[in-house]
């Protein structure tokens, strides 16, 4: 890892003439995550280094962030109507990952600034944003909607804040592990490498994850979309063939 | 042994779900209900999406029922000229279910809906139920005989009346597809067999020999519950093959096992167990709407 790490650091030194003083490179366990039906979630490494081309050498934080596809959410509030409780009327945040995990080296507030963390979009405040509330919420609630797609996903293991978690190992090399949950769903996530001094980011370093359904649970998936009414057929069938097997075999050896 | 479910979606424990399978399965061997009423909540309160849910329990109560029609078929206790006239009600039904299934989506309302039929339905079933199994089982210890059900009601004189043999029934056809019908839209919209509403009305309404109220009601099921697998895969690709399996697995052997205990228990000591396990279900489902929730807000639309 260290040897890998080393040429990166040759490479950006011979790749990078004027363009920053202050550079960030990772890698990242895994580019490839498949969703295999024994998938029980997995761990992915970050790790990297910090080449400084001349000038103040440090002290230097960085923040790795997570963001998983997004996708618009619907969130109700449950009011007691006629002493049962019913969700109310939708406010819809316009966007929100399905999976975003931020770690830094210190906490977030220690490690950037309020101008950077709005500007790169990093803490979850600015990650799920609810630009247009319904008017019927009243100014004092809207900040509860936003809060509660941050709870509840936080609650699921889809969103964490890992403050302290990016460690390093050497000077100029850092790591961090960031648990990726069974729940994840498929798509592309974007992993972003910060280097910031005095909170304000220095260099961004950006790499994909591909997350994928692969082998039994691909194709059970692919069959319900592109064949619909072939795999509605299929799953009665196993569904009979597994009724008529049991009745089967329990005749043969434990007869009524 | 987690697995990850590839339509639902999440990862969750093999072991429990071949457990409620089996447990699940085992209740409708016995008593002749698909246990849709109990596997659907069930898996909602696993994590399981509601959609996925109701769409992939209707697929596995396709194998418990046929396992256990074949069963039944053996001991001859399925009447199939019952179970077609209850069937096309049934079919008929749950296609109006469907459209006021899609009606309570568009009003953004289905899982209350959904808990409130529940709700309502268990509750006077289960009550029911209750109530006359403690009567029998009070008069028969008292050695005092059940009197013999009426022959003759308001049912008896409707017109298109067709002599169900195995039934010991010479009765006209409309109740018995009134009642599937009825069966049939609650089926579309709860997510389930409609067994604990079909078992009782084929005794107490239409008066069926209670022998083969069981098989017959099974027979009814497994079709409505194919028709509803095939409609949900068609139109919400929501039906997950391998929770299916799974489920499948474990139900089909449990309905076995199920259909050869029955007969060694005392049928009104088994309507008493089946009226608590109704009322139980009906109470938690009454309780989580009625009891201040933890978490006020809830999430949708947009997640699969």
């Amino acid at each position: 890892m260290i040897v890998r790490l080393l040429l990166y650091l040759f490479l950006c030194l011979l790749a990078t003439s004027a363009a920053a003083e202050e550079r960030i490179i990772a890698g990242l366990s895994q580019h490839n995550v498949s969703l295999t039906t024994d998938f029980a979630g997995s761990e992915l490494l970050v790790h990297g280094g910090i080449f400084v081309d001349k000038g103040d050498p440090g002290p230097f934080d960085v923040i790795v962030a997570i963001t998983g596809p997004s996708a618009p959410v619907e969130v109700r509030k449950k009011q007691r109507e006629f002493g049962i409780w019913i969700k109310g009327r939708a406010v819809q945040i316009d966007a929100a990952p399905s999976f975003y995990a931020v770690a830094s080296s210190g906490t977030l507030s220690e490690t950037l600034s309020n101008t950077d963390d709005l500007g790169y979009r990093i803490g979850l405040r600015h990650v799920i944003r609810l630009i247009d509330a319904p008017k019927w919420v009243q100014v004092g609630e809207r900040e509860a909607y936003r809060e509660a797609v941050v709870r509840i996903r936080e609650g699921e293991g889809l969103y964490s804040v890992l403050p302290n978690s990016v460690t390093f190992i050497e000077d100029r090399v850092f790591e961090t592990r960031i648990k990726l949950p069974s729940n994840l769903i498929e798509g592309d996530y974007r992993a972003r490498v910060f280097l910031t001094r005095n909170r304000e980011v220095l260099d961004v370093f950006t790499d994909t994850i591909e997350v994928r359904r692969a082998g039994l649970g691909r194709f059970i998936y692919r069959s319900a979309q592109d064949y619909p009414a072939l795999y509605g057929i299929a799953s009665i069938l196993v569904a009979l063939i597994a009724g008529w097997l049991a009745s089967a075999f329990f005749r043969t050896f434990f007869p009524t | 042994m987690n697995i990850y479910l590839p339509i639902a979606e999440v990862s969750v424990n093999a072991l429990v779900l071949l457990g409620l399978g089996g447990g699940v399965g085992f209740l409708s061997g016995i008593f002749g209900v698909g246990g849709g009423f109990l596997m659907t909540p069930l898996l909602i309160f696993i994590g399981i999406p509601p959609a996925v849910a109701v769409a992939t329990e209707a697929n596995q109560i396709v194998a418990s029922s046929f396992s256990g029609v074949l069963a039944h078929w053996r001991r001859r206790t399925v009447d199939f000229k019952m179970g077609l006239v209850l069937l096309l009600g049934g079919l008929v039904g749950s296609a109006i279910g469907v459209q006021l299934f899609s009606l309570m989506r568009a009003l953004g309302q289905v899982d209350l809906v959904v808990a409130l039929c529940y709700v309502v339905f268990l509750g006077i079933v289960g009550s029911l139920m209750f109530i006359e199994s403690i009567n029998a089982l009070m008069k028969s210890k008292k050695g005092v005989r059940r009197p013999s059900r009426k022959r003759h009601s308001w049912v008896h004189g409707l017109p298109i009346k067709m002599r169900f043999r195995q039934s010991n029934l010479y009765i006209s056809a409309i109740p018995p597809f009134g009642v599937g019908l009825f069966v049939g839209i609650l089926a579309a919209i709860m997510g389930v067999g409609g067994g604990f509403i079909m078992v009782p009305a084929m005794i107490y309404l239409l008066g069926m020999a209670t022998t083969v109220v069981v098989g017959t009601s099974l027979f009814q099921i497994m079709f409505v519950t194919g028709a509803t697998t095939l409609m949900h895969a068609i139109t919400n690709h929501t039906v997950d093959a391998v929770l299916a399996v799974i489920l499948l697995v474990g139900g089909v052997v449990g309905t076995q096992i199920g259909v050869r205990v029955a007969p060694r228990l005392k049928a009104e000591q088994m309507r008493i167990l089946l009226a608590l396990l109704v009322l139980a279900v009906c109470g938690k489902l009454a309780f989580d709407l009625i009891a201040t929730p933890d978490e006020f807000f809830s999430l949708g639309g947009g997640g699969h």
